[in-house]
């Protein structure tokens, strides 16, 4: 019978190492909410787990240079509770705690969320939208890649052996800024989104929006930057018009698949929609702002 | 005062219509009630089931010698390990069936049948060595094409399921097998007359997915062979007795070696009224000579047990412009899954059954598919043919410009009126139902924008039938009620309750149990709304016999004639001036002066309880519509239901609110979904999507009390009504809102934007 190693390192070092021993078969633990679930259900069988929780920086929130920097196992509850964060960035925090329940929160990170590299991973637009990067760590020391880089199929992610996400960092917000993330399910909790859709904008002094990130998920293979959505309401106050060639805009970014969760025909649907009510909630936040 | 109550006692009630504690619930809230998979024993193996990954095929071979040969491994069965049964139906309250099909849903036999049919099972000292015994057993099939539609599986060049089917019910014996195993019909009038009458005519298609009962403990037991053929089975069921039944004929064993204890439940709802695990067990131990745990992951529960059916209804409906109704004509096309015994039968007596239609006809078709067998779910096929019935009700009222509650109310059965399904009413509660929701707030409070309001009812028959009840009376003057009915929905509470009424007991010192099968004598299962209405009416009598030995025994006492002792408030008393002064006798002044007035003090009553009120529900349901993502959001819900007498209301409106969640899921969400192969998609609660508690809003029940006369306290079943008109108030209240009528169930967002796009 097979036979799991488990390790908690407490250094990034030491879990680099770790995983690179480990092989093909060593996974990174961080809440266990993908992972363990995943093994009970006989889908992975590593050989070890090593828990990079106790990694210094894994867990906790700063803020540095104006940003967020947020430990990339840190619990989505943790996230939630604060206040800060949540108040510079609400579009992202809403996103991680749209994961699970109440007791999936306790546990649930951004890493796992983003190296479980699901399409539908609920973090993942809103982050993209806010430019968020992620720190790896790994054999040949530390990198930075935007959060978009990290998935590359469903299930893979670009990571090199040994690597793994210590910190997720936000850019320090400018001011009328504000973000928004909307998902679609046919619960209202404990689902996979159907679609999802991030928007991040800046305003300038008049109300126009002078910056704009669109980002969607689960209409792809991967959680996907949307440039021409962004672009669709770039100078506008996002009037009408601007709202339908969001819409078209979102729409056309769409390459979903039809599967037991949804068609093509309602992903796209749903995207443009959820772009355009994303985009009046962060339009409506920075607005409240000014 | 008589020995037993001949009327409903309805005045003067102490225990009865309060709402204590449950006798269970610190038990429940605290986690240490025992459930099935909770119990274990020394030396324990773990039993494990392969499955088959195929919806059809012929087995070939099975070769188990690689699994046999792993360290660890105890046992291996496979069909070979039982007895090739003759085909004999077999009643067993609400889960009729026929033993060699039952026998074959357990284990395949030549051939599987669906996705997740058991061909092999093995006993090991882990779980991880069973899983890899699994692994080892090689079985090679022939892969048949399949089929799982219902009106694909009718069709004259469908793959057949079994050869030696042949359709019943039908003028002339067909000459070839079919899937059809049964036609049923029930008709009444002249039914081409009836729609020449008609002013308006409405008709629709409609069709429901076949859905889960969703029980959140999966189904999990243990047995124990013992060297001298003496059995025990420790498992989660809704009836000790029917799985003793069971596993005796499975395996051919005699049923009095078969001792079955109840574990705690987690929910049943129909389902759990058949054996799956049991009798593997019980082979995997006589194999083996340990005792053998096996409990099923929630993967299993979706594809081997379970579901109720998928089905198209076909509803046409002729009315006069006054609303009178002249005909109806109903079709019902049930999927039965793998083995004959759809619910279709119960859905065509049903269909009509709030309505006095003087000319119809129901035909139903019980239809076998390459899917799970389907098992008993609550008020099992009425919901289904009540979503069509419902529907159309609903149509033909805006046709006619006419409020659908008047419309119900021109068309309800009443007192004296002959059901569609044959007796005659009497004692029914259900235009007091009706006035109940039309007379809430509810029906006439503003809607918005994308909103809409829909209107159902629905019926079930409610069944009474064979119980045994047992009251012990304790030396400190306490009771113990046992009896042999799993407690599903809060009856151990009413039992106690109703012991309580009778002996004038505090209900805390009443103690309810349920009894292993060697402990009590037989009761049929826990199904059908039966234990409150059945199971209470033998303790009932067991107390009442308890009370007219007590008064006996005080008279001894106080040396009078035993009609000069009365029983008042849980104690004698005398009734004879002359000797008023030697005060009251308390059961526990009697109790601890029992070895001196005849022995311990207890009674056992057995019956067959017949006299069953049917129930009658009616239901409001208000929902917006999101026109751009399709989703339905429940505003509000509110369910009248006639009860007869709420013996404990709060459980009364846990089990209404209960239906109505789930027929909710079953509008909403809620669909088994396979692949091109037959292969089930969703076997799991994140893609299988039962309702979580943040999607329902308060379900506002109102209990509406139409005493029985046929129980002693004027119980009529409550459990299975709710769940009948949801699916229906649920789609007219999204027709009103969007301006559609959606015929397909579910209506999940996909479909409603789909239609709205197109509208
Ligand atoms: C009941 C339930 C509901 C859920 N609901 C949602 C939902 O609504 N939305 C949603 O998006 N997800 C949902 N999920 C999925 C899951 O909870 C999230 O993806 C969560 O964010 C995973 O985080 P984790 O810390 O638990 O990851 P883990 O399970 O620890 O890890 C997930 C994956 O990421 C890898 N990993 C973990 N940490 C790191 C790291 N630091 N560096 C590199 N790789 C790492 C692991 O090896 C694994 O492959 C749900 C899961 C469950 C069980």
């Amino acid at each position: 019978m097979s036979q799991i190693a488990y390790l908690a390192p407490t250094s990034a070092d030491e879990a680099a190492a770790a995983l690179i021993k480990g092989g093909a078969t060593a996974r990174v633990l961080s809440g266990g909410t993908d992972l363990l679930v995943q093994l009970r259900a006989g889908r992975l069988a590593p050989g070890l787990i090593v828990d990079v929780k106790r990694v210094p920086g894994a867990i906790g929130i700063r803020q540095e240079d104006g940003g967020f920097v947020i430990g990339a196992s840190t619990p989505g509850m943790t996230i939630g509770e604060h206040a800060a964060l949540e108040k510079a960035w609400p579009g992202v925090v809403e996103a991680v705690m749209l994961i699970g329940s109440t007791q999936i929160q306790g546990r649930a990170s951004i890493a796992g969320n983003l190296c479980n590299a699901s399409p539908a991973a609920d973090s993942a637009p809103a982050l993209i939208a806010a430019r968020a990067t992620c720190v790896i760590v790994g054999p040949s020391g530390r990198r930075e890649a935007p959060v978009e880089a990290i998935g590359i199929a469903p299930g893979r992610t670009s990571l090199a052996k040994g690597e793994f996400v210590l910190e997720i960092r936000l850019p320090p917000r400018a001011a009328r800024s504000a973000d928004a993330y909307l998902r679609s399910i046919p619960r209202t909790e404990m689902d996979i989104a159907v679609v999802g859709a991030g928007v991040n904008l800046t305003l300038d002094a008049d109300g126009v929006i002078a910056d704009a990130r669109v980002a969607l998920g689960a209409v792809g293979p991967t959680v996907a930057l949307a440039p021409d959505a962004g672009a669709a309401i770039i100078g506008t106050r996002l009037d009408e018009a601007a709202l339908a060639r969001l819409d078209d805009a979102a729409r056309s970014a769409c390459q979903p698949i039809s599967d037991k969760r949804g068609t093509v025909d309602f992903r796209t649907k749903i995207a443009g929609v959820l772009a355009r009510r994303a985009a009046a909630i962060a339009y409506g936040r920075a607005r409240g702002r000014a | 005062m008589s020995e037993v109550m001949d009327r409903p006692q309805t005045l003067n009630l102490k225990v009865v219509g309060t709402r204590p504690i449950r006798p269970d619930g610190a038990d429940k809230v605290t986690g240490k009630a025992t459930f099935g998979a909770d119990f274990s024993m020394p030396g324990m193996l773990v039993g494990k089931i392969k499955r088959s990954p195929h919806a059809h095929a012929r087995i070939v071979s099975i070769d188990t010698k690689k699994a046999l040969a792993l360290a660890g491994v105890k046992a291996v069965i496979t069909a070979a390990d039982f007895p090739d049964l003759a085909s004999e139906e077999y009643e067993a309250g609400e889960s009729a069936a026929n033993l060699r099909d039952l026998a074959l849903n357990c284990m395949a036999r030549g051939k599987v049948l669906y996705d997740g049919h058991a061909v092999a099972a093995v006993a090991a000292t882990s779980s991880s060595i069973a899983d890899a015994a699994l692994a080892l057993i090689t079985v090679t099939y022939d892969v048949l094409p399949h089929v799982i539609d219902v009106e694909a599986a009718m069709e004259a060049g469908a793959p057949v399921l079994h050869a030696h089917l042949f359709t019943e019910g039908l003028e002339t014996k067909p000459d070839r097998p079919s899937n059809i195993a049964k036609r049923n019909e029930l008709m009444r009038g002249d039914l081409e007359a009836g729609f020449a009458q008609a002013e308006v005519t409405v008709e629709g298609r409609y069709t429901t997915a076949a859905v889960h009962q969703g029980y959140i403990e999966p189904h999990a037991c243990v047995a124990a062979f013992a060297p001298d053929g003496q059995c025990q089975v420790w498992s989660s069921s809704q009836g000790q007795f029917m799985v003793r039944t069971y596993c005796a004929k499975i395996l051919g064993l005699e049923a009095s070696n078969i001792r079955v204890t109840p574990t705690e439940i987690g929910g049943g709802f129909g389902g759990k009224t058949t054996v799956y695990l049991e009798p593997l067990a019980l082979a995997l131990s006589r194999q083996s000579g340990a005792p053998v745990k096996m409990v099923m992951t929630r993967e299993e529960v979706f594809r081997a047990t379970g579901p109720t059916s998928g089905a198209v209804i076909e509803v046409k409906l002729g009315a006069k412009r006054d609303g009178a109704i002249t005909a109806a004509r109903v079709v019902l096309k049930y999927q039965a899954g793998a083995f004959p015994g759809s619910p279709v039968g119960a859905g065509s007596m049903t269909a009509l059954a709030c309505y006095d239609v003087p000319n119809f006809s129901v035909t139903g078709f019980d239809v076998v598919t390459n899917s799970p067998k389907v098992a008993a779910y609550r008020a099992p096929g009425a919901p289904i043919s009540a979503f069509g019935v419902e529907s159309a009700m609903d149509d033909l009222a805006r046709e006619l410009g006419m409020d659908p509650i008047a419309l119900r109310r021109k068309n309800a059965v009443r007192d004296g009126v002959k059901a569609a399904y044959g007796p005659t009413f009497r004692n029914i509660g259900y235009l007091e139902t009706l006035e109940a929701i039309a007379d809430h707030p509810h029906y006439k409070a503003p809607l918005g924008p994308n909103q809409g309001r829909g209107v159902a009812v629905g019926f079930w028959f409610n069944v009474g039938g064979e119980s045994t009840a047992a009251v012990q009376v304790g030396e400190d003057g306490s009771a113990v009620v046992v009896t042999g009915n799993p407690d599903i929905g809060g009856s151990r509470a009413s039992m106690a309750m109703m012991a309580a009424e009778v002996l004038g007991l505090p209900i805390e010192k009443v103690r309810p149990i349920v009894a292993d099968t060697a402990s009590i004598g037989f009761s049929m299962l826990t199904g059908g709304s039966r234990t409150t209405f059945a199971t209470g009416m033998a303790v009932t009598q067991a107390a009442q016999k308890i009370v007219v030995d007590l008064k006996r025994r005080a008279a001894q006492i106080w040396d009078v004639p035993v009609e000069q002792v009365d029983w008042i408030n849980g104690a004698a008393v005398c009734l004879d001036a002359a000797k008023a002064d030697k005060g009251d006798l308390t059961l526990a002044a009697l109790a601890a002066q029992s070895a001196r007035t005849g022995g311990p003090i207890g009674a056992q009553v057995s019956l067959t309880a017949q006299g069953a009120g049917p129930g009658f529900g009616a239901h409001i349901c208000d929902v917006e519509v999101d026109p751009e993502t399709g989703h339905v959001t429940i505003l509000r819900y509110t369910a009248a239901q006639d009860v007869g007498r709420a013996i404990h209301p709060a459980y009364v409106e846990g089990q209404i609110q209960g239906g109505v969640a789930q027929g909710i899921g079953w509008a909403l969400n809620e669909e088994y979904v396979f692949d091109s192969e037959g292969r089930m998609e969703n076997a799991g609660f994140l893609d299988y999507r039962v309702p979580v508690a943040s999607d329902l809003p308060m379900i506002e029940p109102i209990i509406v009390e139409v005493a029985n006369p046929r129980h002693p306290f004027g119980a009529k079943g409550v459990g299975e009504v709710p769940i009948v008109p949801p699916l229906a108030a649920v789609a007219n209240a999204v027709r009103a809102a969007i301006g559609v009528r959606m015929t397909d169930l579910p209506l999940s967002p996909p479909k409603i934007r789909a239609v709205i796009d197109a509208r």
